[in-house]
């Protein structure tokens, strides 16, 4: 049932998102353009000591992808850059491949509905490619903290 | 339920119809299948299923070429197809007929063969503010290598052309006016034929894209007087892959080809290659033949039950569906202009499309959801997305309620 999509969690995060607001003092920033269904996204991150200190994002989007932007806003804080990379693949794989789910995703969980809507895998990591782009492209436009 | 208002509605039998769609009888998710994603591609009467199979069990051979019997008969088949679409069409000759892949390598067809022998740096091309990508960017790309320029007939927020706005744009430099015939995401029906004789009146030509007109309505190249008007097979229940260019003969004739290779020849040295009579000059290898004979078939179909029918059975059907929709709190009609065709856009508060689309097809529901290849129409709107209902003559007043019923359910999970 489509419920197994929607469940409370994320109905709940896509109605009240957590963590969505721009960031002045971000020091890395990136943008996430879903051109299939024109969902648009703008991370903020702000590193320190190459931890995640602080993160968040704007952007206009279906429920699925403002949820994950969200939940991954919420996962994000605190980890270091490698843990949060290495947290961008467990996702991956919760959504497109049957291995058991890890528990190092904690709520994250919540989405391995997706599995069986592949036509919504690419909302529900829109903002996860986003993040692997601001973690990992020098190139992309870096938000002046002056 | 509504009652069919016109004779000629409620003398159409939909359940005669829809018995000749194979693909209709199944359900989804549990729920009967509720398929209005016509817009997208319409669904295949058995007379066209049977005609492609037909062709491959019985008559499979290249055309053109053969003195052997089955090559005799594809041809013939074949060729078939084109007298079939002249009476569509109403053309002139079936010279004046190429077959494409689709309304989409007909507008590349002009926009290349034409378009590089006569745009020059400084032309103008005009096109509109609801034209689906492949009438939008292949004029892009030839005034891009041609130093011209692109100009844009605006709209008002019923989805509608500005007709004296049109008319400004027109000036000496207007080479081509190239417009939809039925916008795919508004619905809007646009006057093709006053447009036409606005541009001739400047000396411009035209190309019609009826891709969404085609299927739903009756068709006059010689009353609109256009240039070139490119429709898609899979649109009007024929194959994917195949479709229709036609232009004058006057105009195809003065046009270098478009690809070569074979069939496009007389003949052949190494130091020099003439051409083929139209249309074959157009036509460079060995075409969709299966999919040139079942749109034959798709064209039989449609012409049985006849267009003038067609179009009022989804008059009345687009009428009763933009009432049932616009009484739900909360969900706007994109596109409302005063004559549209067999579409319901709409956007509803809070919701996203692709969500409302997921919940839906749950329920069998099948709608499009995106930017419907228009994006400059989404960005004009200042939405990133719609969700589309697009009917065809196989669709039923139940379903419109059906529709009606899903979107309740979508606004009961999200509100």
């Amino acid at each position: 049932m489509v419920h197994d999509l929607y469940q409370e969690i994320i109905l709940d995060h896509s109605k009240r998102p957590r963590n969505c607001h721009a960031m002045d003092d971000a020091n890395r920033k990136a943008e996430g353009y879903n051109p299939l269904c024109g969902d648009k996204l703008k991370l903020f991150v702000k590193m320190e000591n190459d931890v995640v200190k602080d993160v968040s994002f704007v952007g206009s989007g279906c429920a699925i992808s403002t949820a994950s932007a969200s939940l991954m806003t919420e996962s994000l804080k605190g980890k270091s850059r490698e843990e949060a990379l290495k947290l961008l693949e467990k996702f991956h794989e919760l959504l497109t491949t049957d291995t058991p789910v890890s528990n190092e995703l904690g709520k994250l969980v919540v989405f391995c509905g997706v599995r069986d809507y592949p036509a919504r895998v690419k909302c529900a990591t829109l903002a996860w490619h986003t993040l692997k782009s601001a973690l990992t492209n020098p190139g992309e436009p870096v938000v002046s903290t002056e | 339920m509504s009652t069919l208002t016109s004779e000629v509605a409620a003398g159409f039998d939909v359940e005669k119809v829809r018995a000749d769609f194979p693909v209709l009888k199944q359900t989804v998710h549990g729920k009967p299948l509720v398929y209005l994603d016509s817009a997208a591609t319409a669904q295949k009467p058995q007379a066209v299923i049977d005609a492609i199979r037909k062709f491959y069990e019985v008559d499979c051979a290249n055309i053109h070429r053969g003195v052997h019997e089955l090559s005799q008969r594809s041809t013939a088949a074949y060729e078939e197809t084109r007298a079939k679409t002249r009476r569509f069409l109403n053309s002139r000759s079936k010279s004046e007929l190429i077959f494409t892949r689709g309304a989409t390598e007909g507008v590349n067809l002009v926009a290349t063969a034409w378009g590089r022998k006569n745009v020059k740096e400084g032309d103008e091309i005009v096109i509109s503010a609801l034209e689906h990508h492949s009438n939008i960017v292949p004029w892009q790309m030839l005034c891009e290598e041609k130093g011209a320029r692109l100009r844009v007939i605006p709209m008002n927020e019923r989805g509608e052309l500005l007709l004296e706005e049109y008319q400004k744009l027109l000036n000496p430099r207007t080479k081509m006016v190239a417009v939809a015939h039925v916008s795919n995401a508004l619905g809007t029906i646009n006057p093709v034929r006053e447009m036409i004789e606005m541009a001739h009146r400047n000396g411009s030509l035209t190309l019609i894209d009826g891709a969404q007109a085609a299927p739903h309505m009756k068709v006059d190249v010689q009353a609109l007087d256009a240039d070139f008007y490119a429709f898609s097979g899979h649109k009007v229940c024929g194959p994917t892959g195949i479709g229709i260019l036609y232009g004058k003969t006057k105009l195809l004739n003065a046009m270098p080809p478009y690809q070569g290779g074979g069939d496009m020849i007389r003949t052949v040295t190494f130091e020099k290659t003439t051409y083929n009579d139209l249309p074959y000059k157009f036509e460079a290898g060995t075409p969709n033949i299966a999919g040139g004979i079942g749109l034959g078939a798709a064209l039989d179909y449609l012409t049985n039950i006849g267009m003038e029918r067609i179009a009022a059975y989804e008059h009345e059907l687009l009428l009763y569906g933009a009432e049932r929709l616009s009484r739900i709190p909360g969900l706007r009609i994109v596109g409302t202009a005063k004559e549209k065709a067999a579409v319901l856009s709409f956007v509803m508060e809070g919701i996203h499309p692709h969500d409302i689309g997921t919940v839906l097809d749950r329920q069998g529901i099948a709608v499009r959801t995106g930017h419907h290849c228009a994006q400059p129409v989404m960005d004009w709107f200042g939405i990133p997305a719609t969700t589309r209902a697009s009917l065809a003559f196989y669709n039923t007043m139940g379903e419109i309620d059906a529709l009606a019923a899903g979107i309740q359910k979508v606004k009961e999970l999200f509100s």
